[in-house]
């Protein structure tokens, strides 16, 4: 869920900006610390999480900043245009605009663009592009005209695709938009054509692009109130031509149809945008983040001191004016998926764990995920929840938390945790969880002395995690061969990638038996028949086995004779388990999982075959002993069911078999267990002949009731 | 409530004839079956699939196609040579005209419904003009080798496809010439046939021809090259029937062995554009041959030698669990086969071509609840009566007092007068009948059996006084001015004063027999009436419709009553209305005024308007009987509806005294022993 947090303005005095708001807000050198231009005659440079200036330039009266100032990467020096043309460069410790590096250029500027690994672009009105080292070399030289007469540039952004600079600017010329591609390591300048649809009146109001494999994705909002997207690719099939593309819908109706102005758009990440706009026609202005995956309202803030529709997007932090002030809202995504949203059902018949608290309750949590449509209801709601959220304390223990973990020792953060699990849980409990397990990780990459060790399984006994909320985690243990979280995170887990499902099985066959003895591991699955392997109950057995078995029926004698014999010796094989007791409950961990054979298959592959024999050895045993009752069932609490048993030996064969049948001490447990399965079947082809006498039984006691064509039969009505 | 006696009939041999077409119209929800003796029906599906419309059989006239067209009007065509119109308002038949082709094997409507084709025996292919009141001969398609048994017209109406034996032409429909000629493969798993019949073809709007023939085989045609482009095995035995979905998603196969096939046009892999046709879905609903399918936009509808009429839904095609979300087998007509002559405990069974007579037996002996008392007495076979002609028979019936009965066929009207000599029957016909009393879509007797009232199908209900041996015809209750629908429906009041007749969507009709005039009109109802009763004394009407609604309207006071007011207020119990086979006949109570006795094919029950109705918590049917004292008194005191499902499939139930109750089951196994066996199939572990 994505999420906004407490917004801050950024100046305490309201700029001295003339109704259009500021110019732009663009990154320095230095993170945290952001170039605002206003539209008048200044530049500030701020840090923003001090929330204080750092330093101010102006330029003399009677001139006028026309492009937002940026800062050459390469050098850490500013780059500002004023009255068009005049080029200023400077850095930190000049103080005077007036008496830095000026050069006078012979073409009007529209934006300079710097980002981060290459030179700065200065991009004319005309449409010409020129590095900033080249203009410098000659700031006279002739600028040449790209785009036609009444053509005007909309909107422009630069970015990187595979290490190339790509510059991509849209023009508008009667109500139709153009968009320019200008790829650097080509020199191809490609033109297209954007094509509207039906909505033709409409006027597009913002733009914003992110790039996707080969496609830009050029997302534009419409003053019809919807989200458009239109893929442009990055290698154009026919580089020379003008070419057509066309936008599709992507959100309906994110801000009122009929807000002529004021609305802005920006790209997140992948699956989020954020939108600047009235959602209602008469509502005030709202700044909302949307799924465009889901089609759903994350969140939304509300800016009632109305705002300029400008919308900049850098690093975590959203700008956009509030009122008279810049206001800087910090933002989150996190990547939403639908099987992390709903997980995905392990235990069907588990009666203690509560499966629903691996939903997400879409009503409640905390991103006001509501309908993505404009119903009424949901407005509704959202308004109310805005008004609680206005109410919360100021530091909820959740924020507490997470600043704990950052810098406090281990002892501290596990009483701060134990602190914050003891009150009341709030709707949005589970992404805190899933916060608080990513924040220790992260602090552990930083200092891997830090191992959080308590905590993190106290955590995941919350129950409310699931794997793609902290994806880490598993990972983490397994670098840490950490069995006992491996196991929670097992039985806890809905959602476990299969490759990680079979790291851990992997992990759980290798490991020492004298480092499995320090741990503590639920023995929960195991407890009851582990007492019973070294008893060694066999005579019983043996005789189950051998009343679904009868000799004269079946054609082959030399068979029966191994069939009398094989299954003792298998139950001898079997008198011992072949593994300890916890290395037995961690197999068994593994067998409840929930997984997909087709994704399960290629992993099982690499595991070595003495492990795989040894695996097939454990479900040997625990299929014999299954069939020591009528019921098939194993004793204890939770055991691996019976089904369970055969799905992993059936996989087991279909990944290694090659392999099996290669190493002697495995085919000897093969054959024995062909002629366990062969008794077995036997069993139940004879049960098939009871069942088909059953049936014909049943068939005569109906057809006695159905026979005469005429009765007179008393019937009572009640 | 009480104890009966119950008569439990199986004896009433009623086969239905198997289904041999079906024709869906998309615009009024209405499906057309015809089966093998020539009748064809109408089911209404909007109406709970109500079989709203019949119209007679007749030996000559085996059906081989059937089909809508120009939006409402309904063609079959048969191995007569003939093309008849139905007259769906009179439930006649408009006219038949020969095709000149000898007998018919396939028809089929152009898409715009204006042009009827028809294939014929001598290998030709027939085009009609279908004008506003007939249909005209236009011209003839390049004359083909051998019958044509299979068309199907382009969406465009620009090109048909005919399937023949062993090939399947594509004609060019502007020049009349065969474009393409497609060879269909003999052989079958390697082993030539002897022919390859092309049971049925479909035409796709991108120029796919789809064909089904007798060697199991369902094949893809280009028609722009006349090449096969795919071949699905899908079966041993003949593919006999194919119908495809307006939207050309999907289609439906019925085989011989019975199961129909769904092929769905899905895409490739999750998200290209490119799709090919799979097969899908296999159902096996039938036991016989499926001879025709139908494709409606939620539904894959089957029917065959089995004479069942499957409904199938597509769920995901259906939105909301009603209704329509439910497999519906129907088996037996919407329409009382069986009447009753309560005094003389007599029963007259109808059947395609004959009546059956069969007086009840008796008992002396008396038991407990579930008890089969010894017969003294058993049921008497008295009389077979065969029809005159090949017409079959639409309706029938005997007089209370046993000694009338009345049937008529389309163009014949029967009255006989029966008189009974200790075991001796003498059967007497009434001759010279009136001319205007050709046709009857329904006969009934006044209670004290001195008149007979027959609906004609002019709309006209005729009003005959009978005497001793003669009748004399009292007076003819015309249509409203305007209306042509004919009525399917009679009920008479006991004091013989009332006389209310329905037709299949106007209001039910109430006339003053003591007057001779229209009474008053009950209401229209959004869904048919499928059963009217009277009650005795208090006059009112019961209504029952196919939405499972139960009416109640007093004559006297030209009102709904006040309990058929509450329960409409309250709404019927949520089990009530989803039974699924509509309520054929409504009796009453001779003593007691307050109980109502309705049935349908699985359950009958007593209505006890003096107790509280039922609302959707309480249990509706109570099929135990009560092991305490305490039980049957709670029992008792439950609830209006008295429901018994002992008796199924139940094809008429009547009270024929205070303690008696007759039951006349139909078991479906009786059915199915009746029937051709089907092809053997082997199954696995036998």
């Amino acid at each position: 869920m994505a999420a906004l947090e407490e917004g801050f303005t950024l100046t305490a005095v309201p700029l001295g900006s003339g109704p259009d708001g500021p110019l732009g807000v663009e990154q320095s050198d230095k993170t945290d610390q952001f170039l605002v231009t206003d539209s008048g005659r200044t530049v500030i440079l701020y840090k923003v999480s001090d929330q204080k200036p750092l330093g101010s330039w102006s330029v003399k009266q009677g001139q006028i900043i026309t492009c937002p100032a940026v800062c050459n990467f390469q050098t850490g020096e500013y780059i500002v245009v004023h009255d068009n043309k005049v080029l200023r460069i400077w850095n930190n410790e000049d103080v005077n605009l007036d008496k830095v590096f000026k050069a006078t250029l012979s073409a009007e500027v529209y934006r300079i663009h710097s980002i981060q690994g290459t030179e700065p672009l200065v991009l004319f009105k005309e449409g010409a592009i020129r590095g900033l080292e080249a203009l410098l070399a000659e700031p006279q030289q002739k600028i040449e005209t790209v785009i036609s007469d009444e053509e005007v540039i909309k909107w422009t952004k630069f970015f990187m695709v595979f290490r190339h600079p790509v510059l991509i600017f849209i023009t508008e010329k009667r109500g139709n938009y153009f968009a320019y591609v200008q790829k650097f390591n080509s020199r191809i300048l490609s033109k297209y054509t954007l094509l509207l649809g039906q909505e033709e009146k409409s006027v597009t109001q913002s733009f914003s692009t992110s790039v996707h494999r080969k496609f830009i994705s050029l997302m534009s909002l419409s003053s019809d109130g919807c989200v458009y997207e239109t893929l442009i690719p990055i290698h154009p099939s026919d580089p020379e031509k003008n070419q057509r593309v066309v936008r599709s819908l992507l959100l309906k109706s994110v801000v009122s149809g009929n807000a002529r102005s004021g609305i802005a758009l920006t790209i997140l990440d992948q699956d989020h945008v954020a939108v600047l706009g009235p959602p209602l026609s008469a509502s005030k202005e709202c700044l909302s983040i949307w799924n465009t995956k889901f089609q759903t309202l994350q969140t939304s803030k509300e800016l009632p001191q109305g705002t300029s529709g400008q919308l900049w997007c850098h690093g975590e932090n959203l700008f956009m004016l509030h009122g008279k002030f810049l206001t800087v809202i910090p933002y989150k995504c996190e990547v939403s998926s639908l099987a992390g949203a709903l997980g995905k059902l392990k235990h069907s018949q588990d009666p203690d764990i509560h499966a629903m608290t691996h939903f997400v309750n879409w009503e409640t949590s905390q991103g006001y995920g509501l309908g993505s449509q404009n119903s009424e209801q949901s407005k509704r709601i959202l308004r109310r929840r805005k008004i609680e959220v206005s109410v919360q304390p100021e530091v909820p223990p959740s924020t507490q938390l997470l600043a704990a973990i950052q810098k406090d020792s281990e002892k501290h953060i596990e009483v701060e945790l134990r602190k914050f699990l003891a009150v009341k849980r709030t709707p949005d409990f589970h992404t805190i969880i899933g916060d608080v397990v990513i924040g220790l990780l992260g602090r552990y990459k930083a200092e891997p002395s830090f191992y959080p060790r308590n905590c993190l399984m106290q955590l995941i006994q919350t129950r409310v995690l699931s794997y793609s909320l902290c994806p880490g985690l598993m990972e983490f243990a397994l670098e840490k061969t950490d069995v006992q979280i491996l196991q929670l995170c097992l039985q806890q887990f809905p959602d476990i990638p299969e490759s990680v499902t079979c790291a851990c099985l992997k992990i759980f066959l290798s490991i020492g038996d004298d480092s499995l003895q320090e741990t503590d591991i639920n023995m929960e699955s195991v407890s009851d028949y582990t007492a019973t392997i070294q008893d060694g109950e066999i005579e019983e057995q043996t005789e189950i086995l051998q009343n679904g078995f009868n000799p004269e029926e079946d054609n082959c004698e030399n068979c029966a004779q191994e069939l009398i014999e094989k299954p003792r010796a298998a139950t001898e094989e079997s008198t011992s388990c072949p593994v300890t007791g916890k290395r037995a409950a961690l197999l068994n961990a593994i067998l409840h999982s929930a997984y997909s054979e087709t994704f399960l298959l290629p992993h099982l592959k690499d595991i070595p075959a003495q492990h795989i024999t040894l695996f097939l050895q454990y479900l040997y045993f625990l299929y014999l002993k299954c069939s020591e009752n009528a019921t098939m069932t194993l004793p204890g609490i939770h055991p691996p069911t019976l089904n369970q048993i055969m799905d992993w030996i059936c996989l087991l064969l279909d990944a290694n078999f090659t392999v099996v049948v290669m190493i002697p001490e495995a085919k000897r447990l093969l054959l024995s267990l062909y002629k366990f399965v062969k008794s077995q079947i036997s069993i139940c082809s004879e049960l098939n002949k009871i069942e088909v006498s059953f049936r014909e039984l049943q068939k005569l006691n109906q057809e006695k009731t159905n026979t005469e064509l005429y009765s007179i039969e008393v019937l009572e009505l009640f | 409530m009480g104890e009966f006696k119950v008569h439990r009939v199986r004896f009433f041999n009623y086969v239905p004839s198997g289904i041999r077409c079906v024709a869906y119209n998309n615009q009024s929800n209405r499906l057309a079956v015809s089966r093998t003796d020539g009748t064809v029906e109408i089911y209404n599906l909007s109406a709970n699939y109500f079989q709203e419309k019949f119209f007679p059989g007749h030996e000559s006239r085996a059906t081989e196609a059937l089909c809508w067209a120009n939006g409402q009007r309904l063609f079959s065509a048969g191995l007569n040579g003939e093309i008849i119109e139905y007259d769906l308002q009179a439930l006649n038949i408009k006219y038949a005209m020969d095709a000149f082709g000898g007998p018919i094997w396939s028809m089929a409507a152009s898409p715009s419904g204006s042009q009827l084709l028809v294939g014929c025996e001598d290998g030709s292919v027939k085009l009609f003009q279908i004008t506003p009141d007939k249909i005209q001969f236009e011209r003839n398609f390049d004359r083909q080798k051998s019958r044509i048994l299979s068309l199907s017209w382009h969406p465009a109406g620009t090109h048909i496809a005919a399937g023949s034996i062993d090939y399947i032409s594509v004609f060019d429909v502007k020049s009349g010439s065969a474009i393409h000629k497609m060879l269909v493969d003999r052989q079958y798993m390697g082993v030539s046939k002897r022919k390859c019949i092309i049971w049925g073809v479909a035409f796709l709007s991108d120029g796919t021809v789809i064909s089904v023939d007798s060697a199991g085989k369902v094949q893809f045609w280009d028609s722009a090259t006349g090449t096969l482009v795919k071949n699905h095995l899908i079966a041993n035995t003949d593919v006999q029937s194919i119908a495809i979905s307006d939207q050309e998603d999907s289609f439906v196969v019925g085989t011989a062995e019975g199961t129909v096939f769904h092929f769905q046009l899905v895409s490739v892999t999750s998200n290209s554009s490119e799709k090919q046709w799979v097969r899908t879905k296999p159902f096996q609903h039938h036991t016989h041959d499926v001879r025709a399918v139908a494709h409606s936009p939620i539904a894959l509808i089957s029917g065959g030698t089995d004479t069942h009429l499957v409904i199938r839904p597509l769920m995901e095609k259906v939105e909301v669990k009603n209704y329509d979300a439910a497999l519906r087998k129907i088996t037996f007509p919407h329409r009382r086969l069986v009447s009753c002559a309560k005094k003389k405990q007599l029963l007259l069974f109808q059947f395609a071509h004959h009546l059956e007579l069969w007086r009840l037996g008796s008992t002396v002996a008396t038991g407990k609840n579930g008890d089969t008392l010894p017969l003294s007495k058993n049921a008497d076979h008295l009389l077979h009566l065969k029809t005159k002609g090949p017409e079959n028979i639409i309706c029938s019936c005997i007089s209370p007092c046993g000694s009338w009965i009345a049937y008529s066929t389309a163009s014949r009207f029967f009255l006989y007068r029966l008189n009974y000599e200790h075991d001796n029957i003498n059967l007497q016909r009434v001759s010279k009948m009136p001319a205007f009393l050709r046709s009857a879509l329904q006969i009934l007797f006044s209670e004290d059996s001195t008149k007979l009232f027959v609906a004609s199908n002019q709309g006209s209900v005729h009003v005959i006084r009978l005497l001793e041996g003669s009748f004399k015809h009292l007076h003819t209750f015309q249509p409203q001015s305007g209306t042509v629908e004919s009525m399917c429906l009679l009920a008479v009041s006991p004091d013989g004063n009332w006389l209310a007749a329905s037709g299949t969507s106007a209001g039910v009709h109430v006339y003053n027999v003591k007057q001779l005039k229209l009474h008053c009109t009950v209401p229209a109802y959004n869904f048919p009436v499928t059963a009217l009763a009277i009650a005795p004394n208090t006059n009112n009407l019961v209504i029952a419709h196919s939405d499972q609604q139960v009416f109640e309207y007093s004559i006297p006071d030209k009102q709904y009553t006040q309990w058929s007011r509450t329960i409409q207020k309250q709404g019927f119990h949520h089990l009530w209305l989803q039974r699924d086979t509509p309520i054929t006949h409504i009796s009453f109570h001779p003593k007691r005024p307050m109980h109502i006795l309705l049935h349908d094919a699985y359950m009958f029950c007593i209505i006890d308007k003096s107790l509280p109705l039922p609302n959707d918590k309480t249990l509706l049917y109570n099929p135990l009987p009560p092991t305490n004292e305490s039980d049957i008194i709670r029992r008792r005191t439950a609830h209006a509806f008295k429901i018994s499902k002992k008796y199924k499939p139940l094809l008429f139930m009547d009270l024929l005294d205070e303690r008696t109750l007759v039951a006349v089951e139909r078991p479906l196994d009786d059915i199915i022993a009746q029937l051709p066996p089907p092809i053997k199939k082997k199954k696995f572990g036998t």
